[in-house]
């Protein structure tokens, strides 16, 4: 293959594809398959952030939609109606990210004696609380309009264009979700380029050392408590950022939808595709992501093909295929669907002793 | 770069050419209405109307009765054999499931706007409802939800955004106006399940209670899916309130009568339309006796077709009626009235006739106001009595008007004649509704005042 | 005062529905180390069973308790069989595999039984119909029903039972063998996968009598309800030492009394600033609270570093 020797060229295949992208499904499958494409984004920004700490650094973390959540809210209180706030992307993302950051070292402060189970329940516990606030303080002071949510958020602006209306540049028609596509694309792109450094980096090494063993990790000079709070709050701050994309896009947040079975989502698509490996993490968040779309679009088409009839509602077949699903990937592939190498060496030495 | 840049450019590459195989075959083109009116061989028209509810998940069973509720509207439409535009037209309906989850909310609306229906009926939520009505309001799309009791949902100013249920405030309103005057209420304990419409509906319900001199002596939470509310009941019960008002749905209103029967409590509970339903009844037993509830629009046993929804309802699908299938059959009616009086399935132009609705449904006589609110304000309050609900009386609203299955053409004729103004604010004037009988919640509710 | 007595009684009994759960999780991380997520779904599935079957014979004219005894013993069997079938399906194959795989297996079944009863059983509540006697006693002022005694007195019988199977039987001995190291105990003779099946089928059994005790009480069952219930009981195993009897007990009864004495007085302690809508807040600030001083847990041996 040419592109071994030019690696310019793989990556600009990559890059014209990923233009593409929206366009060739747009046209093929239509923009609903266009917007189940950003959300894909928006996840796999989540299962990044949340790969840190699962991940890199081993802290199993049930709680992380939190810092979703807060991303989410502290745009829809800066960009809406609600307080009369209409700030920028520009101060508004990353304001978000550091608030994240600070909430990920709010958590990782009292849990840092805990391990495995006992730490995952108070993240658990944690996440919820956070949502428990959001829903109710609406009352004494409206702060977060507590479980109606709050609506008519300004749309992502980028140059004084709202990324919410049809876009016509030199004839060409960039519908709202192309647009939202790209800002996504990109930032999920700068999430994957923070990930990889970090991944290489002495902290990114520090996280590995705690996470094979921290007890050597210790005894080798690492800092462990503040590695690990570390861990919490980069991972927090993806999360952070996702959140507000999540609020600029919907133009609308309630406290429904930082719920349990989202941090149990981001979680099954890190342990799903690979837990510590990039590649592996974007491929599971994509995956999980599309595939209960994707049973949405099939269920009735396949059980027609199959008894010639629709037997099953396809809404009880979509949720059904889908914990199959995970089982079966679990079984078939326990470390994950493209598993770091290491890890696999690891996992198969384990069996064959 | 550590990134196996050849393997992953050969993944998007696979990737692109199995979407490129893939491709579905292309939707078909916009129904035309106006074709010109060929002779012989009537063309025929299929229209896609969408509904979009929770199929799974906690509410599961709410959404299945609102698409039962739509699916009959349309199957009797279609029975009808109706020509509209010149065409026969056959209704399809493409049933979604929104699992009350925002994010699946727009998901379900963009893939409805993709499948170009004319229309939507739902969601059944506020929380999916009201981010989906950007959606369907950019693409033109007429959305009526049966069930969204969210003020802020046709205050978001969009056209296309209508219900068929009096919402949070109206709702609330009526519920207080009754607990402090008819029911002679002083002391009032509150609880709420915390959801957009438990905590909407008790929130206003407070403020009307608080302004007819009641006291509430305690505001108790609980959530939507809790069994135990032992411990803010005994905290209710030492306070000891004539009534408990209790914001949520059925699942934990009857678990909760049976509670407060358990602790010794002889106050009654009064709830909005969550609870207003068959099932309270089986959740409760015989702790359902004497409970007060309210259901917007008028009791539909009393109403023309009515009876007859029940029975066909209970025949086609074998199961009772939960709670809001009469409003979604009345939404998908009225959305399919719509098309008849414009004689045409194009949004843009049976949009414009949605305001203009008089349309009588089984639940009421549906007129929008220029929100798109249901105009018609009635609300019914109901007692549990011996197993059932027994009708108390009618609030606000006029009085039932007996079917007129005649009224349906001239009405169409003559809407069809002037030229549409655009403005809907308008269109009020023209709307040849029934005056509303001098009530609190006749009127079209006042923005709230936002905190 | 009498409100005092009656908030103490409700966190009693709804404690002793979370530890008669949470001795299902602790029983099964104490010996496989694993979050059975799935076992609040094996207490939906028993108590949706037993309703079946208590609804066909609730007109039967047999005496309430018979009926109920009867579907207790419909129930059993179908959860003692869901749970060897888990086992063998989604937790066994994966022994040997990262911490996490079993867990998110654990997760999958759990959708796949709710689905699976949403299509069996539909997506209705179902009552439980009135067949038990509601009399009750009165304490002080406050009130207790029969059904709740019963309740209470269950689970401490049930916990007392499990801590003579483990401690003085055979089988115990085997259990705590493995629960210690699981190839030593292989090599000592005892045969782990058995003794692994044997600890789920009695921690299904015992979903299935707090399935039936919980839809009992409340009057209600619904394909949705375990996963709150587990959660809540999964909590309660943690806040008493998770894989430890008597903490699994102890740690439900006290989420019972932190849920119903937090509701019941914080609000008017805070000048209502805090009401009852931050129950479950107070219930895991007390169990980080509790982590933080003794981080495996009340009762919880101090965890040996897992490699």
């Amino acid at each position: 293959m040419p592109s071994l020797r030019k690696p310019w060229l793989g990556m600009l295949l990559i890059g014209v594809a990923l233009a593409l992208l929206p366009f060739l499904i747009g046209k093929g499958l239509g923009n609903s398959w266009v917007r189940v494409l950003d959300f894909a984004l928006l996840y796999v920004m989540l299962a990044l952030g949340l790969n840190i700490v699962v991940g890199f650094a081993g802290l199993l973390d049930l709680g992380y939609i939190a810092f979703y959540a807060v991303g989410a809210y502290l745009y829809a209180l800066l960009a809406s109606p609600h307080f009369g706030l209409h700030w920028p992307i520009w101060a508004v993302l990353p304001l978000g990210a550091l608030v994240a950051g600070l909430f990920g070292v709010l958590l990782g402060a009292p849990t840092l004696r805990l391990r495995g189970d006992y730490l995952a329940i108070v993240t658990l516990g944690f996440g919820e609380i956070v949502r428990i606030f959001i829903n109710n303080l609406n009352a004494p002071v409206n702060i977060t309009n507590g479980p109606q949510g709050i609506s008519q958020i300004d749309p992502v602006r980028i140059a004084g264009t709202p990324l919410s209306k049809t876009l016509e540049v030199f004839g060409l028609s960039f519908p709202s979700v192309h647009l939202y596509y790209y800002l996504f694309l990109a930032l999920t792109l700068l999430i994957v380029f923070v990930s990889i450094r970090l991944e290489d980096s002495r902290i990114g090494r520090a996280w590995v050392a705690i996470r094979e063993d921290e007890i050597a990790a210790k005894a080798c000079g690492i800092d462990t408590r503040n590695v690990k709070l570390l861990a919490f709050a980069m991972g927090a701050t993806f999360g952070g950022v996702a959140g507000g994309l999540f609020a600029g896009f919907q133009e609308f947040v309630s406290p429904e939808s930082f719920g349990l079975m989202e941090s149990v989502m981001v979680l099954c698509m890190v342990v799903l595709g690979g837990m510590g490996h990039i590649p592996g993490v974007i491929l599971g968040g994509l995956l999980l992501a599309i595939l209960p779309e994707a049973l949405r679009h099939g269920a009735v088409p396949m059980q027609q093909a199959a008894f010639g009839k629709v037997l099953l509602d396809p809404e009880s077949l979509r949720m059904l295929l889908f914990g199959l699903a995970l089982i079966a990937v679990m079984l078939y592939r326990p470390a994950g669907l493209w598993p770091e190498a290491r890890r696999k060496r690891e996992f198969t030495a384990g069996k064959a002793s | 770069m550590r990134f196996p840049a050849k393997t992953l450019s050969l993944a998007v590459a696979s990737a692109l050419v199995v979407f490129g195989c893939g491709k579905e075959a292309p939707p078909p083109p916009p129904p035309k209405a106006e074709q010109p009116p060929a002779p012989p061989p009537k063309p025929t028209l299929t229209v896609k109307i969408g509904h979009s509810a929770p199929l799974t998940g906690p509410q599961a069973h709410l959404g299945k009765d609102n698409e039962n509720g739509a699916r009959l509207a349309i199957e009797e439409a279609n029975a009808k054999k109706l020509e509209i535009g010149g065409a026969m037209v056959t209704f399809e309906m493409i049933p979604e499931d929104d699992q009350a989850d925002p994010k699946q909310g727009t998901t379900v609306a963009q893939k409805l706007i993709d499948a170009k229906v004319s229309g939507v009926v739902g969601h059944l939520n506020s929380g999916t409802t009201i981010p989906a009505s950007k959606l369907y309001s950019d693409a033109g799309i007429p959305q009526i939800s049966p069930s969204a009791t969210n003020p802020k949902y046709t205050q978001q100013g969009f056209k296309t955004a209508f219900r068929v249920m009096a919402n949070d405030e109206q709702q609330g309103k009526v519920l207080g106006d009754y607990a402090t005057k008819q029911l002679a209420g002083k002391k009032i304990a509150i609880v709420d399940d915390r959801t957009a419409y438990g905590q909407g509906v008790a929130d206003e319900f407070e403020k009307a209670a608080k302004a007819g001199g009641a006291a509430i002596v305690a505001r108790e939470f609980t959530n939507d899916k809790a069994t135990d509310f032992a411990a803010i009941l005994t905290k209710i019960k030492s306070k000891k309130p004539d009534l408990v008002m209790y914001g949520g749905m059925d699942a934990q209103a009857g678990p909760m009568a049976q509670q407060l029967k358990k602790l010794g409590v002889k106050s009654k509970m009064i709830f909005a339309d969550g609870g207003c339903t068959t099932e309270f009844h089986k959740l409760a037993g015989d702790a359902a006796e004497g409970h007060y509830c309210s259901l917007p629009g008028y009791p539909l046993d009393k109403m023309p077709g009515g009876k007859v929804f029940m029975e066909k309802y209970k025949a086609k699908f074998n199961v009772d009626i939960q709670l809001y299938a009469p409003y979604a059959y009345d939404a998908a009616n009225v959305m399919i009235d719509a098309m008849k009086r414009a004689n045409s399935v194009e949004p843009a132009k049976y949009l414009a006739e949605l305001p203009k609705t008089a349309f009588d449904g089984v639940t009421a006589k549906i007129t929008f106001d220029e929100r798109g609110d249901v105009k018609d304000g009635a609300i019914t309050l109901y007692q549990a009595k011996g197993g059932k609900w027994e009708t108390l009386e009618t609030i606000g609203g006029a009085a039932p008007a007996p079917a007129q299955p005649a009224a349906m053409s001239g009405m169409g004729a003559m809407t069809a004649a002037p030229a549409q103004p655009a403005a809907m604010g308008g269109m009020s004037g023209m709307t040849a509704a029934p005056t509303p009988a001098a009530a609190p919640a006749a009127a079209p509710a006042a923005p709230a005042e936002k905190k | 005062m009498d409100t005092f007595i009656q908030q103490i009684i409700n966190g009693l009994v709804l404690g002793s529905i979370y530890a008669l759960v949470a001795l299902g999780y602790t029983m099964v991380y104490g010996i496989l180390g694993l979050i059975n997520f799935a076992h609040g779904e094996v207490v939906m599935i028993g108590a949706l069973t037993a309703l079946t079957v208590i609804k066909l014979l609730a007109s039967s004219g047999l005496p309430g308790i018979v009926v109920v005894l009867i579907g207790l013993l419909a129930a059993i069997p179908v959860c003692m069989a869901l749970g060897f079938t888990i086992e063998r399906i989604a937790y066994r194959p994966l022994r040997n595999a990262p911490r996490l795989a079993p867990l998110i297996t654990a997760i999958g079944v759990s959708i796949v039984l709710q689905q699976l009863a949403m299509i069996f059983w539909g997506r209705n509540y179902h009552a439980f119909p009135p067949i038990l006697p509601t009399s009750g006693r009165d304490i002080g002022g406050a009130h207790i029903t029969d059904v709740q005694i019963v309740i209470v007195l269950l689970a401490v019988a049930i916990m007392a039972g499990l801590m003579l199977l483990v401690n003085r039987t055979r089988l115990g001995r085997a259990m705590r063998a493995t629960a210690e190291n699981p190839q030593i105990a292989g090599l000592m003779g005892v045969n782990i996968n058995v003794i692994i099946s044997a600890t789920f089928l009695i921690g299904s059994a015992l979903a299935a009598v707090a399935g039936v005790m919980v839809s009992a009480n409340y009057s209600i069952a619904h394909y949705h309800m375990g996963f709150i219930l587990g959660l809540k009981a999964f909590t309660a195993a943690v806040l008493g030492g998770i894989g430890n009897l008597p903490g699994a007990m102890l740690g439900g009864v006290l989420l019972g009394l932190i849920e119903s004495l937090g509701a019941g007085y914080i609000g008017d302690l805070t000048g209502g600033f805090l009401g009852s809508h931050y129950q479950d807040v107070f219930a895991f600030f007390v169990l980080i609270l509790v982590l933080v001083f003794r981080p495996s847990g009340l009762m919880g041996e101090k965890l040996a570093e897992r490699a």
